[in-house]
């Protein structure tokens, strides 16, 4: 109390000690305005995660008290063919839907990159599928898919395709989630369009002048210069698509249908967990999800550093 | 100017403008075929949903539908409605309270811990959400709280990864000026926060708050688990068990539907700029 005191009188007279001392008050204050959050991360967040590593080796019906079985719920999942079938679809979908869906955001964004009359319209148009309840989605697209009266197979036989039966037929149906996530892409089309949209002026009208292709310039120096974008969108996608659950609840229900084609790893755990409560297997699988999405993100950040140019980047 | 350089315009690009725009309403057309689709089918009964040839404007409309709709026993939309607007707007007002007192720390003040706590942030933002829900899950049914709309919302109260790293973005933009010359005049840290910093970012406020509203509305795996009751649902959870259990009902589900996405669609409209510039600021940067 009395250094404090010494310190105050001492720094009336000189300007950048009172300062500290502010600095001081400022640090209080930082920590207690980030209390609560804290609080809510701690409770919320570092706590269940530890405890799911743990519930994940027990045997734990949520009523009565969690048995200690050490791995044997991970040597169960590896002899369920349910939870191989899931992996199987939610890595295909993911393999699949995310680059499908980048490329054609970054198509959309290229398109979108001009000024006209009609440019606000446009954007709006291609954010709205975003606003659509996940739910309310996957319903409407359950009808455009159906075989005879729908529209996208009258198209689709328009054109001269044969189109399958996307709802019942097994081979397709995986499909029908996949399209029914490259629907609202509005959100990475934006981020796209905002990378774009700061490339510097000079640079792109010198690229111009240099090669008169605009595919040179689109592999050379557009998609570099947006590059940071293309690992955020990436990584987004990844982590959401390995937890693709409404939709495919709503097409598939609990099993899959048709024939398990549409069951994702998602599916299967709240199955899992809510439906058999075998909430020990449920937290493996939690688990052994986490540990793929983190190894699969820090691929993803370790090879980034040879595609992913910053600015101001000397390489 | 302008319409000098357009009368000027070879004709070969204003063959390429019209081509471009040709090209951009039929990509257009395509994004905005599942709304039409799904607006003529809530106004069409079930014959004439899966008639051929396909009827592209319904007649008659039928507006009896929207009527049954409103009034269905296995279906209490309006109260599910109800329970939507409830807990997305919950949600918003505890997201703005809570995180703009955390994002505040982050963006705007110097203590130690700060960017290790940052950093969890960041972390628990790239988190798969099953990771930690079972053993919370397991703490609200022990509590007795199932069932009730408690565990949507009291998460919210303490913030929100999401939404703190959005609004952190805004307040970095505050000027360190301004809050220094508030200390060296002697307000306290409280004062300078709700009197100089949150004056600064109410749009971004306002910004988050929408984002909020919109991902509450469409949540659906958290109020799948935690409510039983039909009476207690959101529309999301209403919606999917209606059409689960009367799969073959179209115009009413297509109803549901319409009715389910378009207080979000005019609230996109009406607040669009808003909305974008909330998403520049919560990408990169």
């Amino acid at each position: 109390m009395a250094i404090l005191a010494k310190e105050n009188t001492a720094g009336a007279s000189s300007p950048p000690r009172r300062l500290g001392l502010a600095g001081r008050g400022e640090a209080r204050a930082g920590f207690l305005f980030a209390l609560p959050w804290m609080v809510g991360l701690t409770i919320f967040t570092i706590i269940p995660l530890l405890l799911t590593f743990y519930i994940a080796q027990t045997k734990f019906q949520i009523v009565g008290a969690p048995k200690y079985v050490g791995l044997a719920n991970y040597a169960a999942m590896w002899i369920d063919p349910a939870m191989w079938t899931s992996a199987r679809n939610t890595m295909f979908f993911a393999v699949v839907s995310v680059p499908i869906k980048l490329v054609i955001a970054l198509g959309l964004a290229l398109l979108l990159n001009r000024v006209t009359a009609l440019s606000g319209f446009y954007r709006t148009v291609f954010y709205l599928p975003f606003l659509m309840p996940a739910v309310a989605g996957s319903i409407v697209f359950m009808l455009l898919l159906t075989p005879d009266a729908g529209p996208v197979n009258i198209a689709l036989k328009a054109l001269g395709f044969s189109p399958p039966d996307w709802l019942l037929d097994p081979k397709a149906a995986l499909w029908t989630i996949i399209l029914l996530s490259l629907w609202p892409l509005g959100v990475e089309t934006l981020v796209f369009l905002g990378g774009l949209q700061n490339i510097p002026k000079d640079v792109s009208e010198a690229a111009d002048l240099d090669s008169p292709r605009g595919w040179h310039k689109l592999v050379w120096i557009t998609i570099p210069l947006i590059s940071p974008m293309i690992l955020f969108n990436l990584v987004i996608g990844i982590i959401y698509s390995f937890q693709v659950f409404t939709q495919a609840l709503v097409v598939g229900g609990t099993t899959g249908k048709p024939a398990e084609a549409t069951l994702m790893y998602m599916v299967v755990l709240y199955r899992a967990a809510f439906r058999y409560f075998n909430v020990g297997y449920a937290a493996a699988m939690a688990t052994v999800l986490f540990v793929g999405v983190l190894l699969l993100t820090l691929l993803i950040f370790r090879t980034a550093r040879s595609w992913v140019h910053y600015e101001g980047d000397s390489r | 100017m302008t319409t000098a350089s357009t009368r000027r315009m070879p004709p070969r690009k204003s063959v390429q403008t019209v081509i471009y725009h040709a090209a951009m309403l039929l990509i257009a057309g395509i994004f905005l075929l599942p709304f039409y689709w799904m607006t003529i089918s809530a106004f069409k009964n079930n014959a004439e949903i899966f008639a051929r040839p396909v009827t592209w404007f319904p007649d008659p409309i039928r507006w009896s539908n929207i009527a049954e709709l409103f009034n269905r026993d296995d279906f209490p939309f309006l109260i599910q409605f109800g329970n939507s607007v409830f807990y997305a707007g919950s949600v918003a007002l505890a997201v703005c309270f809570s995180c703009s007192l955390a994002a505040y720390s982050f963006g705007c003040l110097r203590w130690r811990w700060r960017d290790l706590v940052f950093g969890l942030t960041v972390c628990a933002l790239l988190l798969p959400g099953i990771v930690t829900f079972l053993p919370v899950y397991l703490g609200w049914s022990r509590l007795g709280l199932n069932g009730t709309y408690w565990p949507l919302i009291t998460p919210f109260l303490f913030g929100d990864a999401f939404f703190i790293f959005m609004l952190r973005q805004f307040y970095m933009g505050v000027p360190r000026e301004l809050l220094d010359a508030a200390r060296l005049d002697g307000a306290s840290e409280f004062r300078i926060w709700w009197q100089i910093a949150l004056p600064q970012v109410w749009t971004a406020l306002v910004i988050v708050g929408l984002f909020a509203v919109v991902y509450t509305w469409n949540e659906f795996f958290s109020p799948l688990i935690y409510l039983q009751d039909r009476e207690d649902f959101p529309l999301s959870v209403g919606l999917f068990t209606f059409q689960a259990n009367r799969a073959r009902e179209w115009s009413i589900s297509m109803a549901g539907a319409l009715f389910a996405a378009l207080p979000m669609v005019v609230l996109f409209l009406l607040t669009q700029r808003l909305f974008r510039q909330g998403l520049a600021s919560s990408s990169l940067k």
